[in-house]
């Protein structure tokens, strides 16, 4: 296998040797334990774990509230609440499977920021970075048909509303809706393939998870450096890296232990702070409420979809253009749509060789525009569609789109770079005062909005 | 685009109270405070017992609690009624069930593990859940602060509504709708149903209109969140216990990497 030069693993005793001459899983798991990791992680690298924990948390808590659900639109409203009050334990099962949902998208939007500052997703790593993005769509679409299930009034508008993107594609639109939905309406029939699949896809999470994993462990962790491990002899690797176990495994679960921390004051004193009070309302196809608003996690790229209205010039250039195939509507869900492919294809858009924002004097200030430009969307993604809202909406996704098709692609051209330590080893000695002793006593590492 | 991001900017500045204001009525709702509200606010039993009075002489005669077991009356945590209590009070209420023996459904006198009967007759929503399907506390500008600073606001909102009440009424398209300065919109179908001195709790408490009110709004909170004391608990334990391993998972991190940066010393 590729990757960074390290230790073989070696069975000792008998026992091991015996499993080891059968099946080779001892050393996939030595490998995977102790695999060599750029010493120079700061906490940004932490996302990984808290998102692979979260996952395994909504699948255990998910398989049990399944056993107590009843997918079925008279009865599943009261099965929600015959949880809340008569399973034991179920109000807390039902309440960190919610809560996690939204712990699950602090961590990945965490995350995937993490990877647009330091380059992550540049060569070797467009197909960790790729598989990445289609594990977020796979948990936007495994989240909001969860959120469809316990058959509130937002499930059942935001399901009509969502599904109702579908209808906007020209031609098949209608009938796509329709074969979505399993009738011409939001009904029992959506309601159980909702179900199924809400069941299905967080393992295609999974495994693609272990995908994902394995992508990166043949090519190596990025750092804050951007400057790959030295792979030309064992010893120079080791300079630069430490082994996974128990470096990265105490750090990564103290700053578990902390976000945890955070996540069940939040579900034992305000679990339906991040939820919306119409959902405690039983789902009434005949009632539509005031505000229908997706879940936070959706807003930014609801605004996106929203801020296509007709009458910019664009969707009225694109109208124009196809002859008025392209509606206002439809422009908006290409929008959408769009502006996540725009980010899943930033391996290919960003011309700079330098891997690291550390390094780039002019990416810094973009991208500082971007994270605030992102925040900018959830919030006017949940304000009403109307003036000023609707413009800044515009311009905020106007900068999305231009961030990744205009900047990534001309900063690596008028962009000059500022000087990368040669090694990993080198970085981490400027900064800690090297191995060789003489340390400040200060023990906290860098922070990434260095 | 400068022009426009100079007048949505502008706009923003002087007008954006009034943008958001547009679409709802400017409702009025009372931060009352609750014993239940806080980290390790629990509900008064007694109150919640006087609640439960007042929904059972006033509220249910147009509205359910289809939700709610009779049988939690007694659960620790909520009114905690003895169980011979629920019993009596059991059979005052009669529910619509099936009768197995018949295989028809009829009016049966309750039983304990019975729900409380719904209540469509009139088409008053079903009050199990209102405290937490209502928000009483928005904003400012969408940003969820009011909610967190002072709760999502259910049993405030309800309290306000019932004691928000202006007098005026109209007649429109054959209903009475009656101007209430806590529903959104201003005005509503239901009647004011409480006044000073409209119950007379057992315990001789505050049988004003404020107090009548917040006594049902709490009841209320809790049919919608029964097993509030045992999720604050589990809250304050797991707080504890992760505080803790926090702890000492910063220090053997701290330890592990001191020979790494060169902290020969620690």
């Amino acid at each position: 296998m590729a990757g960074i030069p390290h230790d073989q693993y070696e069975p000792t005793t008998g026992a091991e040797k015996w499993v080891h001459r059968r099946i080779p899983i001892l050393g996939l798991l030595y490998d995977t334990l102790m695999i060599p990791t750029p010493k120079n992680l700061n906490w940004m690298w932490i996302w990984g774990i808290v998102l692979t924990f979260t996952l395994l948390l909504q699948i255990i808590t998910g398989i049990v509230l399944v056993m107590h659900y009843t997918p079925h639109v008279d009865l599943a409203f009261g099965s929600v609440e015959h949880i809340m009050r008569n399973v034991n334990g179920g109000w807390a099962l039902r309440y960190i499977h919610a809560n996690g949902a939204s712990l699950f998208f602090i961590a990945v939007y965490a995350h995937i920021f993490r990877n647009l500052y330091y380059g992550s997703y540049k060569a070797p790593r467009e197909i960790t970075w790729v598989i990445g993005i289609v594990i977020y769509l796979l948990m936007m679409g495994t989240a909001f048909m969860g959120y469809v299930l316990p058959w509130g009034q937002m499930s059942f508008w935001g399901a009509t509303v969502i599904t109702g993107l579908f209808g906007a594609i020209p031609f098949v639109g209608e009938g796509l809706q329709t074969w979505l939905l399993g009738g011409p309406a939001v009904d029992n029939a959506t309601l159980t393939r909702f179900f199924s699949l809400h069941y299905l896809m967080p393992f295609l999470i999974l495994g693609l998870t272990i995908v994902h994993i394995w992508s990166f462990h043949s090519t190596g962790n990025n750092n804050p450096t951007g400057v790959e491990v030295r792979r030309t002899s064992k010893e120079e690797a080791k300079r630069d890296t430490l082994p996974f176990w128990p470096y990265f495994v105490i750090k990564d679960a103290f700053a578990l232990a902390v976000i945890l921390l955070v996540f069940f004051a939040v579900v034992g004193f305000m679990p339906n702070y991040l939820g919306h009070p119409d959902n405690y309302i039983e789902a009434n196809a005949l009632a539509t409420p005031a505000h229908i608003v997706p879940e936070w996690y959706f807003l930014p790229f609801y605004a996106i979809l929203r801020a296509f209205t007709a009458d910019v010039w664009i969707v009225i250039a694109a109208n124009w253009i196809t002859g008025g195939i392209v509606d206002a509507k439809f422009f908006g869900v290409v929008a959408m749509f769009g502006a996540i492919v725009a980010m899943a294809l930033a391996p290919w858009l960003d011309t700079s060789s330098v891997r690291s924002g550390r390094y780039r004097p002019m990416f810094k200030w973009f991208f500082l525009v971007l994270v605030i430009d992102f925040f900018a969307l959830m919030w006017l993604g949940a304000m009403p569609a109307e003036e000023p809202w609707a413009s800044l909406s515009l311009i905020a996704s106007t900068y999305w789109f231009a961030y990744f098709l205009v900047v990534l692609p001309l900063l690596g051209v008028f962009e000059k770079p500022l000087a990368r330590p040669a090694t990993i080893e080198e970085a981490y000695a400027n900064e800690h005062g090297g191995s060789t002793g003489g340390g400040s006593g200060k023990a906290t590492a860098a922070t990434p909005a260095e | 685009m400068l022009s426009k991001l100079t007048t949505a900017l502008a706009a923003l500045v002087i007008g954006s109270s009034a943008a958001i204001a547009a679409g709802d009525y400017e409702t009025q709702i009372t931060d009352y405070a609750f014993p239940f509200e806080g980290p390790f606010g629990t509900y008064d039993q007694n109150q919640l017992q006087r609640g439960l009075k007042v929904y059972t002489e006033i509220c249910s005669a147009c509205h359910g609690l289809k939700f709610v077991p009779i049988r939690t009356l007694s659960d620790a945590g909520g009114p905690e009624f003895s169980e011979d209590q629920v019993k009596a009070y059991a059979e005052l209420i009669e529910v619509y069930k099936l009768d197995e023996e018949t295989g028809e459904y009829d009016y049966f006198q309750a039983s304990v593990t019975d729900h409380f009967p719904a209540n469509n007759s009139v088409g008053a929503p079903d009050l199990s859940l209102m405290a937490k399907a209502r928000a009483g506390f928005h904003g400012p500008v969408n940003l969820g602060i009011n909610q967190l600073v002072k709760g999502m606001g259910g049993p405030e909102y309800i309290a306000s509504l019932l004691t928000g009440y202006t007098g005026e009424e109209k007649e429109e398209a054959g209903t009475i709708l009656y101007e209430n300065t806590a529903f959104p919109g201003g005005w509503i179908s239901m009647a004011p149903v409480i006044e000073d001195g409209w119950i007379d709790f057992d315990d001789g408490a505050d049988n004003s209109q404020d107090a009548i009110a917040t006594d049902v709004a709490a009841f209320l909170m809790w049919t919608a969140e029964p097993k509030l004391a045992a999720r604050k608990q589990m809250g304050l334990t797991a707080v504890i216990m992760l505080a803790v391993l926090s702890v000492l998972l910063y220090f053997t991190n701290k330890r592990i990497w001191a020979p790494v940066k060169g902290n020969k010393d620690d």
